[in-house]
């Protein structure tokens, strides 16, 4: 303890590094960021950028990150990179896209739900999957 | 001989089609492994910042993030279907539309109102033929869950919620629990309930942290909220896929099995007319001999 600490960095695809390092520079919001053991706790966005990580008896490594959060304790680091682009306006247009598409696929609604006839649906599929299944039973 | 015709062509295309599910089973086992790996590498983001938001959540006291606070005001419920977007894979989709069909009328007799966001293209189908009020969809995501395609989606849900629109916002998704078994299940989304990050944050340590927030507290914990949520929303997507992939399975080797004993049951039919056919062939001609 003292000279490493963990550093986790993750995406919500996968795992990108994992172990205990000595120095980390991660591009903070604010500017570069340079984090040894003991850090005093902290929180903030990074931008797209390099993080480097030395790690006892290695040689830098260097790990791209498109944007994402950081996490800094004491003795414990997660990076929480992104795997999509974000900014606000981007996220806005696609929002509003999923809600077009949406209302396109609505158009012609009426106003009641017609649960008697999707209940009705859903029990003939589920009445005959169960029929499936017996005969697949009795075959045997 | 022309019925023992009909049975040879109604065996042929029995086993055409026992070609294209088996092809289609082999397909579903090698999709199903790489959905499964998704579903594992996507765990550890999902663990940790459900560490760092518990973390947050205890830390901060003069901003609490609306996705915290727990409030009746408004009748109206959001609903997250997650759904596959094709077909033949067993009562999958069957099962979560039913669970979900269950709830919403339950909502709806207590006089709720209710808004819905479609991943994939079943839930989608299905929704707008029960005339729901479709907010948003995803639809074609194809086998990689694409992070990018559904935030859009997500976000106009989560905007629901900021802006007051709905009190709750619930998922349903097809649990995997093995390759065997995946169930239906519905899990509240927001607000978010305490003890699920309580848990967490206790287990990991007691220490109250006082972080450093940069540039300021307040848009740095709402981006982690609403990463933690998406976060949640893309595990249950990656897991509706591999439930699809591993029932999809399962459902072409119950086919292909079928297509078997179909064919087995078939040939003996042939066989059997076959038989006949000479049978009666043979007394004809001993008759006609005897006649003779």
């Amino acid at each position: 303890m003292g000279t490493i600490f963990h550093l986790d960095i993750v995406s919500a695809e996968e795992s990108i590094y994992s172990g205990p390092v000595e120095f980390l520079v991660a591009p903070a919001q604010m500017g570069e960021l340079g984090i040894y053991p003991r850090h005093t706790p902290l929180l903030t966005r990074i931008k797209s950028g390099m993080v480097r990580i030395k790690a006892q008896l290695k040689e830098e490594e260097l790990v791209y990150v498109s944007g994402g959060m950081l996490e800094v304790q004491p003795d414990v680091v997660t990076i929480l990179a992104d795997t999509a682009i974000r900014s606000h306006d981007l996220d806005e247009a696609k929002a509003i896209e999923a809600k077009r598409a949406a209302e396109e696929a609505m158009k012609d609604k009426a106003s009641q739900l017609d649960y008697a006839k999707a209940q009705a649906e859903l029990m003939e599929a589920v009445s005959q999957l169960a029929a499936i299944e017996k005969l697949r039973k009795r075959r045997h | 001989m022309s019925g023992s015709r009909e049975i040879r062509n109604k065996i042929r295309s029995v086993k055409n089609t026992q070609k294209i599910t088996r092809a289609m089973e082999m397909v579903a086992a090698s999709k199903m492994r790489k959905a499964q790996d998704r579903m594992k590498k996507a765990r550890p983001y999902g663990e940790k910042i459900r560490n760092v938001a518990a973390h947050m959540s205890k830390a901060n006291t003069e901003y609490r993030h609306p996705f915290l606070i727990e409030r009746d005001t408004v009748k109206r419920v959001g609903i997250i279907v997650v759904t596959s977007d094709k077909g033949l894979c067993g009562g999958l989709n069957t099962n979560v539309l039913r669970r979900a069909l269950a709830e919403m009328k339950q909502w709806q007799s207590e006089g709720e109102e209710l808004e819905v966001c479609c991943i994939g293209n079943k839930g989608l189908g299905f929704m707008s033929r029960l005339k729901a009020n479709v907010i948003s969809q995803v639809v074609s995501l194809g086998d990689t869950p694409d992070m990018e395609r559904l935030i859009g989606a997500v976000k106009v849900v989560l905007d629901g919620y900021t802006e007051d629109r709905f009190d709750r916002v619930y998922i349903f998704y097809n649990r995997f629990v093995n390759t065997m078994k995946q169930e239906p299940v519905m899990e509240k989304l927001l607000p978010l309930s305490d003890e699920k990050m309580q848990s967490e944050a206790e287990s990991s340590s007691k220490v109250t942290w006082d972080y450093i927030y940069e540039p300021e507290a307040k848009p740095v914990i709402d981006d982690i909220m609403v990463r933690y949520v998406e976060a949640l929303i893309y595990q249950a997507v990656t897991e509706n896929m591999a439930s699809e992939q591993s029932a999809r399975m399962v459902a072409m080797k119950a086919a292909s099995d079928n297509a078997g004993n179909v064919i087995d049951e078939l040939t003996l039919v042939y066989n059997k007319s076959r038989q006949a056919a000479i049978t009666k062939e043979l007394s004809e001609i001993v008759g006609g001999a005897a006649a003779v």
